[in-house]
């Protein structure tokens, strides 16, 4: 319960504002894009869902979380090696590997679906509010193009995605961590390295898993 | 007793132990003591499984820890109680609960009964009043004495403790040098200490190991080692002008 609070319920905040306002960004540009009279408005709603659902939360939100998440998992237990006490852990003789990141991994697998959950709704009701206020699209337009063409599959591929995600953001940059050697120089280099490393791994298993789970 | 016979240690190029072999006995303040560099800590992680060693054994008894796996070095494990050089308290848990840390994790004991036995071993290391502190809150010698009370909550039957004065005033490093004596004489543990503290070596060495070079170099106690003719280890010894008065 520590590390679900620890690495979800303190990123629903920032999760939820980035999603608000991208959702709201999408909404509008799908909106001036759309210059002639031959595409229905309801594609707004239909785009920004699909933008949303597809890439824009699983993993956008993902490299975010791979930053805030990543940093937090490799500095914390970078801290915890060259303070000795991954050491004082072995010493009692628990495996310090699985006592210290399998919970971590085992908390972001868990919460990491529903921030992403949360941030779908939150950007798509983004794209509504900005949408209506500034009179792009009415309301029951925008509604309908959410409803339209929905593929329940589209969810199931987006929590996949979501679920590898997570893995890989608390496994590398929890490796960065555990690894460290030196003092507090080193521990700021595991940190960039786990966040960069997890980010990279993002790009190129969401090409994968694209690949895997719409071709 | 623990044994470490022909411990060789080497990072790379570098040799860091060369054929080390020494005994370090129960019920006595066994000390390791050497130059910054001579190959003290390297022993010291080699004796406890922190680092594997290159060749020779690590010995608990007659049982042969040094090619041991990690699930049967778990066994001795929780017969070892170790102090750190910083402490390597956890930050994320008060002074209570890192003493309780070991019982939680080996013992079926009730809340109430764990307490207890934290209570026991704060009070022993005459820490009273800190349970409720985190490390961060509390001075280094109270963090040093906290490392003791959960090196201690096991009833270890080694205790193995890295430099546990650097960084104290002298007078706060003494009552850790008496607790840790203190500690070994009740108990009738097999203590080793890594010290470069003459102060340490003079107020608990029972038996005193001498590191250098990566060599066991000289081997004595707190009487001994002031009458030595050894050149590199009277260098060491009597390397301030205070000690050279002494002499």
């Amino acid at each position: 319960m520590v590390e679900i609070d620890n690495l979800g319920l303190d990123s629903v905040g920032i999760v939820a504002f980035i999603s608000t306002f991208m959702g709201a960004v999408l909404c509008i540009q799908m909106a001036f894009n759309i210059d002639t009279p031959l595409v229905p408005l309801y594609t707004i709603g239909f785009v920004t869902r699909q933008s949303v659902v597809l890439e824009f939360s699983p993993t956008i939100i993902s490299l975010i979380l791979a930053g805030k998440v990543g940093s937090r998992v490799a500095s914390e237990l970078g801290t915890m090696r060259v303070t000795e006490q991954i050491d004082a852990i072995e010493i009692i003789g628990i495996n310090p590997a699985t006592y210290l990141i399998f919970p971590k991994v085992v908390a972001a697998v868990l919460i990491n679906p529903i921030l992403i959950l949360m941030s779908m709704i939150m950007a798509i009701f983004g794209g509504w509010l900005a949408g209506v206020t500034t009179g792009l699209v009415a309301s029951s337009t925008y509604i309908y193009g959410i409803k339209a063409f929905f593929e329940s599959y589209d969810i199931v591929y987006a929590m996949i995605k979501t679920v590898v995600f997570a893995f890989l953001i608390v496994s590398i940059s929890g490796y960065h961590g555990f690894y460290t050697k030196g003092g507090a120089l080193e521990v700021g280099t595991s940190s960039t390295k786990g966040v960069v490393h997890s980010s990279i791994a993002i790009i190129v298993f969401n090409l994968i898993l694209t690949q895997l789970l719409l071709s | 007793m623990i044994e470490a016979k022909n411990v060789s240690k080497s990072f790379g190029d570098n040799l860091v132990l060369d054929e080390v072999s020494v005994k370090f006995e129960p019920g006595k303040c066994n000390l390791i003591i050497g130059q910054s560099g001579s190959g003290k800590t390297v022993l010291m992680k080699c004796l406890v499984g922190l680092f594997e060693i290159d060749s020779g054994k690590v010995l608990y008894g007659d049982r042969v820890f040094s090619k041991m796996s990690f699930d049967e070095m778990k066994m001795i494990r929780q017969e070892i109680g170790m102090l750190f050089q910083g402490g390597a308290l956890f930050d994320s848990m008060t002074v209570e609960e890192n003493v309780m840390f070991p019982l939680s994790m080996f013992t079926n004991q009730t809340p109430a009964e764990k307490l207890e036995r934290a209570n026991f071993c704060l009070s022993r290391v005459r820490l009273e009043n800190a349970n409720k502190l985190f490390p961060a809150e509390i001075s280094g010698g109270m963090k040093k004495r906290v490392a003791i009370a959960r090196a201690i909550a096991m009833n270890p039957k080694y205790l193995f403790c890295d430099e546990p004065n650097s960084g104290l005033d002298p007078l706060t490093a003494n009552v850790i040098d008496i607790l840790i004596s203190e500690i070994t004489r009740e108990y009738n543990i097999t203590t080793v200490v890594n010290t470069h503290d003459m102060n340490s070596v003079i107020e608990i060495g029972d038996r005193i190991s001498y590191i250098h070079k990566g060599k066991l170099w000289w081997q004595g106690n707190n009487e001994s080692i002031l009458k030595s003719d050894n050149p590199e280890l009277n260098e060491f010894v009597f390397a301030t002008e205070l000690t050279r008065k002494l002499k």
